[in-house]
């Protein structure tokens, strides 16, 4: 048993595509959720529009990085617009069983038998990733040091996640300082109360769904980036991670949705390391190997029920909004 | 009702129940809302004057804030039409009632508790090109707005005498404060019609006296107000035209010294409460103006309180 290497692959989650993925999205829901007020629990199903957008069209019709890009986005855009049209005047809660429910459908439409030929049915599409490794500006090599040694092409798809995640998050960042966030947020705490003041509500929550939407997209991008597209991958389970990861980290924040992915991830993985550790060397004699994939999430489960408990606004949220009762 | 033919300057020909005005800002003409079985609107015709304060009073239950509602956008009518300065609102989403300078404020306030006073201030101005999702991200487009609206802002919070809470959240405020916040906010957009759904209710009774000075400045600054409220001395102090409401309809309407002592008004107002002065069934304190409130106190047909009070069991 090797427990340097559980914590160096655990630390080495910490910049992952895998997680700056989860970041993006998570600023996604956090735009709907934390400043917007929307209940969006389809973000999963955003990904995979997002991803099987980017990745058919390069297949398919050869598209450039950037065609496939905006493919993807403007996909996005479509699918926000398909599910708040009907929606948005209506009662929050709406919205919630909508995306959750389209979601579903988008997996299981991506997994028919009948779409292979194009989504590559159930067991996704691969070796589409020749258009981005491409421009890889990197020059072949090892890049890094401790946990965080990379060859060219993981530091390309790293810092092209990490980008996109920084690039998002100042774009949240000037946009909630606005006044245009000041509407919006007001839209969270009340909306007839910002339509009797003369703001078109129904105009702003849809811009709020797709902007959180094409954030969820491009985060479905960076996740297939490194390797293929699997619909598995888009269960109901990942739009919940993308939520526990935003409420760890603080809903209405900068810097929470990302924090609260980097410390979701490390958690799965050194969770996950450590059972198997401690199985194998006979510490833990009372579950087998296979069963320590499952137990890791109850422990992750335990761990944020103590979180909500003891620090509900998140690490970064503000103690005193959660103080009132609104 | 009197014989003898009552006129007033607001009025074109008889005062009474759907009235026409010399100068009206809205006309509403067979507004009907049911909920259910329930007619709780049914208003064949009414006016509201231009530059002048009108109060709409009537017992709970008579349909005011849901006239209120189906006037600005909020609800939808069975059936009516109406008009602002002309134009006709029926169908016309809330927020554009709003932009058209008709705007109105909450029976239950709806201030925004996570935004700060001032954030809340903000959101009512209008013309801010930050507004806007692009221009949004850059800020020399809307500092300048800013900046007006700010000023602007803290000079209403200042007359609130909320000034000093600027920055604390609006969810920290007591309930009367809120009142005042909302009625401060929807001042931020210099509207043409303010409509106040209950302004007093849980306002410092210290602090009445100040809102009802500002109320008439809104006059005086051009504006023409509609406000609902159950403080008998707020109306009858402040208000140039009443309007009654009962069980949705308009019953009837008259400045408000005569609104007052019309014994159709207190059988249809009063109920359960006909012995008590309209003038005093609130328990606020005597404003200012108490030589006017003398004069205009109404005195209760005593024939004409059985009625009432089997009116108010049978509810
Ligand atoms: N959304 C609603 N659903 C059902 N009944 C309603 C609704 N809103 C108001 N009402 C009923 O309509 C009547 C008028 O209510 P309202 O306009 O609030 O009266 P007021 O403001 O004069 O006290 C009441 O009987 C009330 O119960
Ligand atoms: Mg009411």
């Amino acid at each position: 048993m090797d427990w340097g290497q559980i914590f160096n692959s655990a630390a080495g989650e910490l910049l992952s595509p895998v997680t700056a993925a989860y970041a993006l999205a998570a600023i996604g829901i956090g735009v709907h959720f934390g400043y917007a007020g929307l209940l969006n629990f389809g973000q999963a199903g955003f990904m995979a529009i997002g991803a099987y957008a980017f990745v058919i069209p390069t297949l398919l019709f050869d598209f450039p990085l950037w065609a496939a890009l905006l493919s993807s986005v403007f996909a996005s855009i479509l699918f926000a617009f398909l599910l708040g049209i009907p929606t948005l005047r209506l009662r929050a809660d709406y919205l919630a069983i909508v995306t959750i429910a389209s979601a579903e459908i988008v997996r299981y439409v991506v997994m028919t038998t009948g779409l292979t030929a194009i989504t590559g049915g159930a067991s996704g599409l691969s070796g589409f990733n020749s258009t981005f490794t491409a421009l890889n500006p990197f020059a072949d090599g090892s890049y890094g040091f401790g946990p965080w040694v990379f060859t060219a092409n993981q530091l390309w798809v790293r810092v092209f996640g990490w980008s996109l995640v920084v690039l998002a998050s100042i774009l949240v960042f000037l946009l909630m300082r606005s006044p245009w966030g000041r509407v919006v947020k007001g839209i969270r705490e009340d909306e007839d109360a910002v339509r009797s003041l003369g703001k078109n509500v129904y105009a702003y929550k849809m811009q709020a769904l797709i902007l959180g939407g094409v954030f969820g997209s491009l985060a479905g991008v960076i996740y297939v980036l490194p390797r293929s597209v699997q619909p598995t991958n888009y269960a109901t389970t990942l739009t919940f991670f993308i939520w526990t990861m935003l409420l760890l980290g603080g809903a209405a924040t900068i810097l929470g949705p990302i924090v609260g992915a980097m410390i979701f991830a490390v958690l799965l993985t050194l969770s996950d390391g450590l059972i198997r550790g401690l199985i194998s060397a006979n510490i833990i004699t009372f579950i087998s190997s296979t069963q320590a994939g499952q137990v890791r999430f109850m422990i992750i489960g335990a761990v944020l029920m103590l979180l909500v408990i003891f620090r509900p606004q998140g690490i970064f949220g503000n103690k005193k909004e959660l103080s009132f009762n609104v | 009702m009197s014989e003898t033919m009552q006129t007033h300057p607001l009025v074109i020909g008889e005062v009474g129940p759907g009235c026409k005005k010399v100068d009206p800002i809205v006309v509403a003409d067979n507004v009907t809302r049911t909920f259910g079985g329930l007619k709780a609107v049914d208003v064949v015709h009414v006016e509201i004057p231009r530059n002048a304060i009108t109060a709409l009073i009537g017992p709970n239950g008579a349909g005011k804030t849901t006239f209120f509602n189906l006037l600005t956008g909020f609800d939808k009518p069975n059936t009516g039409t109406w008009s602002f300065e002309g134009h006709s609102l029926a169908r016309v989403p809330a927020f554009r009632v709003a932009r058209k300078g008709m705007v109105r404020t909450f029976q239950l306030t709806k201030s925004l508790g996570r935004l700060s006073v001032l954030q809340n201030m903000l959101l009512g101005a209008t013309k801010q090109p930050g507004e806007n999702i692009f221009t949004a991200l850059i800020k020399p487009l809307w500092r300048g707005r800013e900046q007006d609206i700010t000023a602007k802002a803290e000079d209403l919070l200042d007359r609130f005498k909320l000034l000093e809470k600027s920055s604390d959240y609006a969810a920290s405020l007591s309930g009367g404060q809120r009142k005042l916040l909302e009625m401060a906010r929807a001042l931020m957009s210099d509207p043409v019609l303010i409509m106040l759904d209950e302004p007093m209710a849980g306002v410092n009774p210290a602090l009445t006296q100040s809102l009802l000075g500002h109320v008439k400045q809104l006059k005086a600054d051009g504006m023409s107000v509609l406000f609902v409220e159950h403080d008998m001395h707020m109306v009858r102090h402040i208000s140039d035209w009443v309007i009654v409401m009962a069980e949705g309809r308009v019953v009837a309407e008259g400045p408000p010294d005569q609104v007052m002592n019309d014994p159709a008004v207190i059988d249809a107002y009063l109920g359960a409460h006909h012995d008590t002065d309209l003038g005093e069934m609130t328990g606020t304190i005597p404003v200012a103006a108490a030589p006017e409130t003398a004069t205009a106190t109404a005195t209760v047909p005593t024939e004409t309180t059985a009625a009432e009070t089997e009116r108010e069991v049978e509810k």
